[in-house]
Order: structure tokens, then sequence, then C-alpha cells
């Protein structure tokens, strides 16, 4: 019988046990009768020489193995009891550590899918990522370096240790069956879904004869893109799309779920048949390569593999690859600048959590001290100490591991409004949900937390002077308490002011933020990208000629004042970061300052309402033909030029051999957005007109383009209209991400909001699980001191008196927890200025108005008791004693 | 009773399983035997042997089963496991060796060491 068994049996066991001593009496009685004794006298003889049924029994069970566990489920049960016992306090406690525990679990679900879990494929570790190297790069702004398509081609053929795929990003248009629609595409190497080891949902994988030039045409959609056009039909497979004005066949549906990069991928086509002039030489870098490493292979020996290729092919093709090479590193999920504010909430949180715990450790020193003397009782009955101990340890788990589970039903509750709330897009959100680490988490946490309470209360259970415990009975209030709750308190308010502050330095930094000036005129201001019917595209003429009809068609739209053409919207993701130069001579690439390019038709101005400082914007006259023109902010401006009049001055690009000339100087605009752009890396600032972009570029540059109109009427009210005007005459040319500039504005302080409202409700928490523990030390402690009171009362003391004697107490706390906490909040100011962008520094007026109203709820607090205190009647009070 | 030496250390373990290794026997019985085979030498503390006996049970070198004793009456009998069997063959040969051991210390003549 294993263990457990003989405990799920213990009743049974009891019995048997008890019918097994009977027995050997009623045996040894009657050979005892036999013997000549009494019926009498020889079962007390028969007792006798077992040695005492009830203690046999005893040394039986500890015999048994399973006395722990019935131990530890006496405690369980008298630990339910004595919660029972004391609703309020439980209800208490049980909220509070639920609410803590809830919010760290949450926090913990997320850091746990977005930072700590790996890849979502077969085998994470063995993917690598393959990057060009050289050394003018500029890693930290530009990202890792892609593949050109040659090069990933020759290093997929030499390499033995890695199984390469890579994929070229795309985006396009699908226009049949059905409305046209805005797609993103991937255009991928035949092995990236084996590569990755993700089996298709439905149907194959693009085959080898397929991912070359003239491979038949054929297409592998997204389960969510199958789902949205195709209602999920099993006919899709082997049905023919329309693509970008091809015709494909689907042959794939991806898994549902599957994110390549963390991006939502809706078309992959094959990459072997881009036959454009980038994939045809070694000098653009398009592909972005992975690879797994071959079974027995190491990094290491990939990484030695692709130095050796990158050499030879340097060698062969001197004019672009000599001083390229190639390099392997683990895959890692890319999730951009989030870990600092996860991280960040999670301390937060966890602050919370340290509050709610101090609070229910406090209280239950307090029935600690209370029960001192039923303690002392039962080691003076003869138990043992470390038993009274583990039975303490015992209850405070039990509330600890209650306050889990339902910490852990309230995250499994919050956690998805919590990812719906987050501002944007949480990178890896899909990966984010309950599961056993998660859970495990969970129960370390609730038992840390039951430990951390539980210690203090467990470690008075008295060991020595017994007596003197059991006499002096429960009103008194040994020192060393005392202190220890004081100590409780002093943490519960440190620890408040730092929440306190830091939601009030973010609160700060919301206003100055939401009054900068963002440079652009927000209001009635309607932005869209707009992808042209995939018939023009061929052609730079008809390509000019569409984008001219639609600022026309643009402009016959009722409410709509001004429209302009524009690539990087002002606080929209994407910019186009280039490096430029002032002197004929071309700096290396890595020193060359960098500027962000707009590219823009005449009205740019007019819509975005940015001021002109000097000389003059676009008008039509800057057409290709006519001089290269480019206008500059005053932050390049400055940059550039210093002092100078940059008018009439030449700035060379990367774009044309040519240099341009400087025709006018504009406003700055906050392209990072309110918060970001004043720490950005690039804050020049340079447009050029889209008229005089050279033709070859023309397809490229068309694809990224935006719409912006600016509305006399609310605009919202003109999308439809427009999108109806901009269909083009072939019903095939769509708008795509259409937001305000007010939304995009707003949405640029997303994440600030965000954690102002976090940290603002939970220091609101914190503040208020502070009072409530101030109150209760400062009750349990009063009504310890009542026959004490009572005597100075007798003496002479006024209910005056009295009150200063409990506040200051309490203020004695109380100064000492903020005087803890301002230093606290001081380091944590600090940090918050660090991870969090735009950040006001931490400053004294936060504190100012911050900390009275902690001092304050504080003082009131333990007002209540104090004044209960100050109505003692002395006479009662001493007959209490 | 005072005549009567205590049982060493360890050594009830090892007579209960020699006892139980001749059949099946409840607990008063190997009480009895034990008396009666130490000619009331040894003393068996009644009390000690009950939590010794569901200690060796709970080792799982005995076995136990409730049977109707000749009297009719229903009581637990305990049996020697294989595990049991392999014990007492081990115990028994270390305490054969200990008391060799001892013996022969004993018996050495005084100076002997000389």
């Amino acid at each position: 019988m294993s263990w457990w068994h003989r405990f799920w049996r213990s009743k049974q066991m009891e019995e048997q046990l008890e019918k097994e001593l009977r027995f050997h009496i009623d045996q040894h009685a009657s050979d005892l009768i036999a013997h000549g004794l009494t019926p009498a006298d020889a079962r007390r003889r028969a007792r006798l020489d077992l040695g005492g049924p009830e203690q046999v029994k005893e040394q039986c069970r500890d015999a048994r193995g399973t006395r722990w566990l019935e131990d530890f489920w006496q405690d369980l049960r008298y630990a339910l009891r004595t919660l029972r016992k004391a609703p309020g306090f439980a209800a208490v406690a049980l909220l509070t550590l639920a609410l803590g525990i809830g919010a760290t679990t949450v926090m913990f679900t997320v850091i746990d899918g977005v930072l700590l879990k790996p890849l979502p494929y077969p085998a994470p570790d063995r993917l690598v990522a393959v990057h060009g190297h050289t050394a003018t790069w500029n890693t930290a702004l530009y990202g890792e370096q892609n593949l050109a398509y040659y090069d990933f081609l020759d290093c997929r053929r030499a390499s033995s240790s890695l199984d390469l795929a890579g994929r070229v990003y795309d985006a396009g248009m699908i226009s049949e069956p059905g409305q046209p629609e805005h797609v993103e595409e991937y255009q991928i190497s035949a092995n990236m879904f084996s590569v990755l080891g993700v089996p298709l949902f439905r149907g194959r994988q693009f085959l080898a004869d397929e991912d070359k030039p003239g491979g038949a045409p054929v297409a592998i959609l997204s389960y969510a893109l199958w789902q949205r056009r195709f209602a999920g039909s099993s006919a899709t497979l082997g049905m023919a799309v329309v693509l970008d004005g091809a015709r494909y066949t689907v042959v794939g549906i991806t898994p549902p779920g599957f994110r390549p990069e963390d991006a939502d991928i809706d078309v992959y086509k094959p990459m072997g048949q881009n036959t454009a002039p980038y994939m045809q030489n070694r000098g653009p870098h398009p592909v972005g390569a992975i690879g797994r490493l071959r079974p027995g292979a190491s990094l290491t020996q990939a990484q030695a593999e692709l130095a050796a290729i990158g050499h030879r092919l340097a060698q062969e093709y001197p004019k672009t690859n000599a001083e390229r090479g190639f390099v392997a590193e683990t895959l890692r999920p890319d999730v951009g600048d989030v870990s600092s504010t996860l991280w960040l909430l999670l301390g937060m949180v966890g602050m919370v959590l340290l509050i709610a715990c101090a609070n229910i450790a406090s209280l239950l020193l307090a029935r600690a001290v209370s029960r001192e003397r039923e303690l002392a009782m039962r080691v003076a009955l003869g138990a043992g100490r470390g038993r009274l101990t583990r039975q303490c340890l015992t209850e405070s788990a039990v509330l600890g591991l209650s306050g889990g589970v339902l910490g852990v039903a309230l995250a499994a509750v919050g956690l998805r409004p919590f990812l719906t709330f987050w501002p944007g897009m949480l990178p890896r959100a899909g990966e984010v949900g309950l599961d056993w680490r998660v859970l495990l988490f969970a129960i370390g946490v609730s038992l840390l937390s039951g430990a951390l309470f539980g210690l203090a209360p467990a470690l008075r259970v008295p060991a020595r002077e017994l007596e003197q415990t059991l006499r002096a009975g429960a009103r008194s209030v040994v020192g060393g308490s005392r202190r220890l709750h004081s100590i409780f308190v002093i943490v519960e308010i440190a620890l408040a002011v730092v929440l306190l502050v830091s939601a009030g330095m973010l609160g700060r930094t919301m206003l100055q933020l939401s009054t900068l000036n963002p440079g652009v005129n927000i209001q009635n201001v309607l932005t869209a990208r707009m992808a042209l019917s995939p018939g023009t595209l061929a052609d730079p003429a008809k390509i000019r000629v569409a984008w001219r009809d639609a600022l026309d068609g643009a402009r016959r739209v009722p409410g709509v004042q001004a429209v302009t053409m524009v690539d990087t919207v002002p606080m929209r993701q994407g910019n186009n970061q280039i490096g430029y130069w002032t002197t004929p001579v071309k700096p290396a690439a890595n020193q060359q300052p960098i500027t962000l390019a707009s590219c823009v038709t005449p009205d740019y101005l007019k819509v975005m309402g940015i001021p002109l400082r000097r000389g003059r914007f676009f008008n039509d006259q800057d057409r290709l033909g006519n001089e290269s023109v480019v206008v500059i902010d005053d932050v390049m401006a400055r940059q550039a030029f210093g002092e100078a009049d940059p008018i009439g001055r030449h700035i060379w690009i990367d774009m044309g051999s040519d240099p341009a000339t400087v025709v006018g100087v504009v406003g700055h605009v906050r392209h990072w957005g309110l918060a970001g752009d004043d720490q950005a890396k690039v804050r020049a600032q340079l447009y050029y007109p889209f008229a005089q972009v050279p033709d070859g570029l023309l397809r490229r540059w068309s694809e990224l383009m935006s719409i912006a109109v600016r509305t006399g009427i609310a605009p919202l009210n003109v999308v439809e209209p427009l999108r109806r005007e901009l269909r083009g005459s072939g019903n095939d040319q769509v708008l795509y991400e259409v937001r305000t500039m007010e939304q995009l504005a707003s949405d640029s302080l997303a994440r600030q909001r965000f954690l102002l409202l976090l940290f603002g409700v939970f220091a609101g928490l914190a503040l208020l699980l502070a009072c409530i523990g101030i109150y209760g030390v400062l009750a349990y402690l009063t009504g310890q001191r009542v026959p004490e009171i009572g005597v100075r009362m007798a003496l002479g003391a006024s209910a005056g008196d009295v009150l200063w004697l409990v506040l200051r107490q309490s203020l004695g706390m109380i100064s000492l927890g903020v005087a803890a906490g301002v230093a606290a909040a001081w380091e944590a100011g600090r940090l918050l200025e660090r991870l969090v962008q735009g950040m006001q520094p931490a400053e004294p007026l936060t504190f100012a108005i911050m900390l009275p109203v902690l001092v304050g709820a504080a003082l009131l607090a333990s007002f209540v008791p104090a004044r209960r205190a100050s109505r003692i009647q002395p006479m009662l009070a001493l007959r209490q004693e | 009773m005072n005549a009567k030496s205590d049982l060493p250390q360890g050594t009830l373990d090892l007579l209960i399983l020699k006892v139980a290794a001749l059949g099946p026997v409840h607990g008063y019985a190997i009480a009895q035997r034990l008396q009666q085979v130490s000619r009331d030498v040894v003393q068996t503390p009644q009390g000690s042997l009950y939590p010794a006996l569901h200690r060796l049970e709970n080792r799982g070198l005995l076995a136990a089963d409730w049977k109707e004793t000749e009297t009719g009456r229903e009581a637990k009998f305990y049996r020697l496991t294989r595990k049991g069997k392999a014990q007492l063959e081990k115990e028994t040969a270390s305490w054969l060796r200990l008391t060799e051991a001892v013996g022969l210390i004993l018996e050495m003549s005084e100076g002997g060491a000389e």
C-alpha cells in the first residue's frame, strides 16, 4: 500500500489498529484467566503489559509513515476553521492577496509570452538568423543587414551545416475574387515552411520547380485571409486568385496563428519567380534569411562556413562583395522596446503585492500576539515548538494559496482585456496565455507571499519564559512586536510613496507631452495609404498620370480643402532614413549624417499646417528635368549649415548623383511622436518633390505612398466619398490604414497614457492598502494599551493628550515611511526617466503634491483609533485589567 | 523481571522477521513465541512490538491479512515477504558475524593483546 493510499484509508487503518490491539488484549487476558486470575485483574494486567493502548497506537501511527500528512491535514483544517471564524479578516486578506497575485500573474504571463518563451517552432534553438555584415553598416539605425538574392543562393548551395530559407517582404493587392484589398506578402523560398518546421494547414508548400523564374504561378494564403475572403471553404485549394494583376493558383493555407516575424502576412509567393532588377544583382540586399542547423552541425560550424563563403564571394565579386561577410546567430524573436515597459509594470505590481503582504503580516501578527497565551499553554501541555511553528506557517500558506487561486482566476479573466488594452500591437501577443509555467509562477508567488507574511507571527511561538507569558495574560504588548508592527507600516508607506510619486511623475509627463506642439496642425487631417491599380505600375508615365488623377479626384470630394501625397506620415510607423552630405566628396556610409526623407507634393505644407520659415516650398515647376530641389526643416538647417543661410546651398543624397538645391526651410515636425521625438536618434528632416523621383524608382515609391487631405468637416466623414472617388477606372485602387492625424498624435502617447492609468490605479490601491494597514495596526496597538491609557486618564491626562499620544505614534511611523519612500521614489524616478520615452525628471513639485495626499490619508486612518482611545472611560479600562 | 536483560537496539525487528518466517502469525502469538523461545531471558516490550510490526509492514518486509484464528476470532496475520526474507538472511548473517567478533574479544585472556 502506498502512503497516499494509507492516508486516504486512514479511517479504516484506525479501525484495524483498534481491532488488532483489542485482539491482543483479549487473548492475553484469556490466557491469564486460564492461569487463575480474575477476569478484571486479567484485563488490567493485559493492558499494563501492552503499555497503554493509546500510546501504542500513537507509535503505530508514527510507524505508518503518513504522520506528516495527517498533521498537515489537521493543520489545514485548523487553518480553515480559524479563517472561517474571522470572516472579515479573511475577506480583506484574500481580496488584497488576490489582487496582488492576480496582477503579478498577469504581468508575468505577458512577460513569459513576449520575452521568455522560445519561438513557437519545433526545436527553436536549432534555428539561426543569417545576416550580411559590412564594416560601414549602421546596425543601430537600420537593423540587421539582409542578403542579396544571389548571395543567398550561393550561401544556400555552399552551406553543408545549414538548411537556409529566405523571404522578401512585399505588399500588393488581391483583386479577384471579390473586392480589391491590400495584402501583405512574403515571397519565400520553397523550403521556408519545412525549415521552420511548420506544417501547412491545407495543401502543400512550394515545390523547388516553382521557386524559379518562369515557374508555375502558385500562392499560399494565410489562414486569416482564407477565413476572411473565402470563409474557410475547402474549394479554395486549386482556385485562382488575382494578385497584383496576375493570376495565381492557391496551393496551400497556413496554420491558424502562424505569424512569421510577428507580422500579419496574407499571401506567400515563390521568391524565385521574382525577376525584378533588385533580385538580379548583388548590390541591393532584400532577402531576410533564416536557417536550421542540420543534424549534428553546430552554430560555430555554420558561422565558420558562412565566413568562408563570404570570403570566397568577396574575391569573386569584389565590386559588390569586397567587404561583405555573412554572420549567423541563434534566431530570437524581435520584440522591440516593450521589455522595459513590461518589467516596469511587473515591478509596480510586485510592489503592490509587497504592500498587501505587509498588510496581512501585520494583521496576522496582531492575532498571533493575542494568541500568545494560547500558544504558551499548548507548549506547556507538551506541543513541540516546531509543530506549532509549522501550524502557523500552514495557516499562512493556506491563506497565500487561497489568495493565489483567486488571483489566478482574476488573471485568467483579466488577461485578455489587458492585452486588448495594450496600446498598439503587443509583439507576440498571440503567444501570451496561461500555461503550466504561469501556474508554477503563481504557486511560487503565493507560497512566497505566505512565507513572507507568515514568518513573523510563526516565529513568535513562545519557547522560554512560558510561565511569564501565561501569567502576564494576553493584554501585554512586548516591545519587539510593537517594533515589528511599525516596520510593516513603514514599509507599506514607503512603497505607497514610490507608487504615488511615480504616478505623479507620469501624470506630469502626460500633461507636459500633450501640450507639446507636434509641428503639424493635427485637426481635420485624414491620411491613408493608397495602392494604385496594378495595371499602371509597369509604366512610369502611367504611374504619374494615375497619381495626378487621384489627387484631382480627392480634391473634388466635398469637404476636402487640400490634398497631398506623402510617403512617411508624421507620427505613423514608417520612415525613410538616408545619409546626406554637403560637399561633393562622399563620406563613408557610417560617417554620413542621417536625415528623415519624405517624398511629398506641393500642397504638403498646406495639408499638414507646417510653417514655412524661409525660402519657398515646392511648386509644379519642380519636376524631372528642372533643377533638383529639396526643403529641409530647421533642425537639419542647423545640423548641416549651422547659423549660415541654407537657401541655395547644395545637399547630396544617395538617390541621384547630382546634388539638390535647398530652396526652403520649414518648421520641425515631431515625426517620432509627441513623446519620442526629443530623444530620437535622427531628427533632421528633408523633403523632396514626388515629381522629381526618377522613373526607375517610381514603382517602388508608389507602393509606399499615402494620401493626406485637409478637410473643412470632420475628417472621418470624407473617408467613404474619398474611397469611392479614388477607386479608379478599373475599380481596383484601394485605401488602407486610414487614420486622422489626431488619432496618430494620440496614439503616439498611448504607452505613456497606459502606464499613467495603471500606475494611477495601482498607486490608489497602494494608498488604500497602506491606510488599511495603518488603521489596523493602530487600532490593535491602541486596543492593547487600553489599561495604560486608563491609568493615564485616571492620573489626569485629557482626551486631547490621549489623542496626541496615539497620533504621535502613527506620525512617527508615517514620517519614517515617507523618508524611506522619498529616497526610494527618487531612484524609481530615475529608472522611469530611463525607461519611458519623454519622461519628465522627478522634481520637488511632484513630491510636494503627492506626499500631502499620503500623509493626509494616513493621518485620517489613524484618527479613528486615536479618537476611540481618547473616549476611553478610565474606570472601565482599569476594571478590565 | 529485573533479571531479564533489555533487547539490544534493532534486534527486535530481526526476531520478529525470524518468527514470521515460520508461517503466518498474529501479533499476540509473536509476543508469546518470542517470550517462550527466549526462555524468559529477553524482555520483549509488548508496547514496542506493534509499532515494530507496522514499521516492517510499511517497509514491505512483512505483509498482513485478516484471517480467522482457531478460536473463530478475526486476527491480523503477518507473513514474511520475499523482500523480508532477503532482509532476514542479511541481518542474520551480520548478527552472527557481530556476535562472533564480540565473543572473540570477550574470550581473549587478559594480557592476550601482547
